[in-house]
């Protein structure tokens, strides 16, 4: 199931897609899925499953633990796809969000025709730019998944232009100049490089790091087309005294945040 | 030597920031500005005379270059052939490491930046960074990892002196690696203000090939020194590779010259066997850490694998990618030291010499005596004794059992050391 499933759905409504992260494996493989599925049931639209890495240099604190954790649990590629396939079996889109070595390692090729076996829709590429993605252009094609690149308020108008042009489903626009996390407020760098985006693709655009709650939500809302919560997410879960109030608490700000992609 | 081999000093990288299959910018979008205004101004004070003036000055008369080419007799004696020191340990600072931060420094001034963020292992990238931010007037931050800023305390001491902010790094490991990590994080965050200055020659392009170019002075030094005291170039030349930076800078000189045998040596920690190790290209796989694709530590799942050394700064689970390069081709022949075998050269340099060696150095004399036997008799083998010890006497001291693990006075003497004895690194 391609993304574009998730844009299609918001677009008569005018509403904003909502897009939940959460790492495979945290705390388990097991709940890590019930947590997916629990943030779908709430209104995320769009799932980013994590692939945790030992090495995440674009991560902020929160989701670095969140990892840590799933790590230290033991979780594998394997998991990871059985992540993404349970929760895609739920009626979302899911993306793998993955730094490059994991899949390098895996085996390119494989891993994409696991992933769209697994039902999974695509991966975002922290640290893949298209310059160095031949691999990943070439399998993505064969197994006709999308690729979801990175832009950043740093991007120059010709750097833009060549990774839309390798990107497909959306473009995940990097709001701040920073490492992943939830921010008292969100950025005034963010509707600037979506209007410059936009000046280069008909592509719709998302917008993460730093959104934590329905307000600043809707403030994103009403710039791009899909709003991307990680951080605030997993701090849901990271604070609950046991995982069923953790999935609660997660569920509401969920519902928080499906609340605040409609009021754009 | 074929023509091949032949292009390799003058080969890499490509203009993408490739050696053959290696390098290369695996980061995320955001450093790609920073990356390419970086590169912009590399490839302008490589050509421009007023740059190179000012860093030859600088080398001259702050770093102290050259750094003497010593012909280490009582050393050679014991190795069975002669033995010649490039001695980048006497540079200021204590290691090589000062070559490349004024460089950097150089570059961060002429791109308007006022502030520098390092990583650090052993420390002596970290001082190298500090100084020459105090030099600079250059506001600094040190990433090291919680374990080495314990293993290296001196270190951290001299770089609050000269005025930087070091960071003990929890995540991971808590070793260089982790270092590195937080690193990239601070420069995602602070790019516009800040350069990152890459202690070694990996990380993204354009690091891997500029850090070398500030490195390659110890071999284009080193290959006239010999060529001066010998009438001949040296037979084979040892050097420790951790990221690389030392190696490269001594080989790169030579990589032309078909009779001279280049040798890198990794950290083999307790041995290559037993997982516990830093030797990269010995015992790792290609992948992509870091910036670039070069040889790693990691598992099935390309989870990076933690090194092992009783070197802080070899204690690395990655290696330049020209490393990666001139290892598949043939060029350099990388071999692993063990930590024992380190340590028993460290102590013979002390006792022939009168030097004592960084323990990372220390793994290039052990390599030299190692090959030494399978030199002609009349072989003249040069080590880089890229750094000195003074930063490592608690670690030696308690391998030798010279000190307790408190650091205070202990009743052993150096002639007890071996593989049984305390690592010290803990």
């Amino acid at each position: 199931m391609s993304v574009s499933a998730a844009f299609d759905k918001a677009r008569a409504p005018d509403r904003a897609v909502l897009v939940g992260y959460l790492p495979a494996g945290f705390p388990t493989v097991e709940r890590g899925i019930a947590a997916c599925r629990a943030m779908v049931e709430a209104g995320v639209d769009l799932v980013e499953v994590g692939f945790p890495y030992s090495d995440p240099v674009i991560d902020g604190p929160v989701i670095q633990r969140a990892s840590d954790i799933a790590l230290a649990a033991g979780v594998r590629t394997a998991d990871v796809l059985r992540t993404v396939e349970a929760v895609a079996g739920a009626g979302a889109p899911t993306v793998v969000m993955t730094y490059w070595n994991p899949v390098e390692q895996y085996g390119v090729d494989a891993f994409a025709r696991d992933l769209a076996n697994a039902g999974g829709a695509g991966l975002i590429t922290p640290d893949l730019i298209p310059d160095e993605a031949q691999l990943w252009l070439a399998a993505s094609d064969a197994h006709q998944l999308d690729r979801i690149f990175l832009v950043a308020p740093s991007s120059s108008d010709e750097r833009l232009a060549l990774t839309v042009a390798a990107t497909r489903g959306f473009v995940y626009a990097t709001s701040v100049m920073g490492v992943t996390g939830a921010r008292e407020q969100t950025s005034s760098l963010a509707p600037d490089l979506v209007a410059r985006t936009r000046k280069v693709t008909d592509l719709p655009i998302g917008v993460g790091l730093g959104v934590r709650d329905g307000a600043q939500a809707a403030e994103v809302a009403g710039y791009a087309d899909a709003v991307i919560v990680g951080s605030a997410l997993i701090q849901r879960l990271l604070d609950a005294q046991d995982f069923a109030s953790g999935v609660s608490a997660l569920s509401a700000l969920a519902g928080e945040l499906a609340d605040g992609v409609r009021r754009r | 030597m074929s023509d091949g081999v032949k292009s390799m000093a003058s080969g890499g990288p490509d203009s993408s920031g490739h050696f053959g299959p290696y390098g290369g910018r695996f980061v995320p979008e955001a450093l790609i500005a920073a990356l390419d205004e970086l590169d912009a101004a590399y490839q302008k004070a490589m050509g421009d005379e007023g740059f190179q003036a000012e860093l030859g000055r600088l080398l001259r008369d702050y770093a102290g270059r050259p750094s003497l080419l010593y012909d280490a007799q009582r050393l050679s004696e014991a190795a069975g052939r002669r033995i010649l020191l490039k001695r980048e340990d006497l540079n200021h600072t204590g290691a090589h490491k000062v070559n490349n931060v004024l460089g950097q420094a150089l570059l961060t001034r002429q791109m308007g930046k006022r502030r520098v963020i390092a990583e650090t292992g052993a420390g002596q990238h970290g001082v190298a960074a500090a100084t020459a931010a105090a030099l600079f007037d250059l506001d600094c931050t040190v990433y090291m990892g919680e374990v080495d800023t314990r293993r290296q305390a001196l270190n951290v001491a001299r770089m609050g002196l000269l005025g930087a902010e070091v960071v003990p790094v929890t995540s991971g490991s808590r070793t260089l690696k982790d270092a590195m990590n937080e690193a990239f994080r601070d420069w995602v965050a602070n790019v516009d203000d800040t350069h990152y200055v890459i202690g070694s020659v990996g990380g993204p392009h354009p690091f891997p090939a500029m850090v070398r170019d500030f490195q390659k002075v110890i071999g284009i030094e080193a290959r006239a020194q010999a060529l001066e005291l010998l009438g001949r170039l040296p037979d084979a030349v040892c050097a420790c590779v951790g990221g690389g930076s030392n190696a490269i800078g001594i080989f790169h000189a030579f990589l032309d010259d078909a009779s001279v045998k280049l040798c890198g040596f990794e950290a083999g920690g307790e041995g290559v066997d037993t997982g516990r190790h830093a030797a990269t290209l010995t015992g790792g796989s290609t992948g992509v850490l870091h910036g670039s694709r070069s040889y790693l530590l990691q598992d099935a799942d390309g989870q990076t694998i933690e090194s092992h050394s009783i070197s802080a700064g070899l204690d690395y689970p990655g290696v330049g990618p020209e490393h990666a390069w001139l290892h598949d081709a043939g060029r350099v022949d990388y071999q692993p030291v063990t930590d024992a075998e380190a340590m028993d050269a460290f102590s013979l340099l002390c006792r022939t010499e009168g030097i004592i060696p960084a323990i990372e150095s220390a793994h290039a004399l052990a390599g030299a005596l190692r090959i030494a036997k399978d030199l002609a008799p009349e072989a003249v083998i040069m080590v880089n004794l890229s750094g000195r010890g003074d930063k490592d006497v608690d670690t030696a001291g308690a391998w030798f059992g010279l000190l307790s693990e408190d650091g205070s006075p202990g009743g052993g003497s150096s002639d007890g050391g071996s593989s049984d004895g305390e690592e010290g690194s803990q």
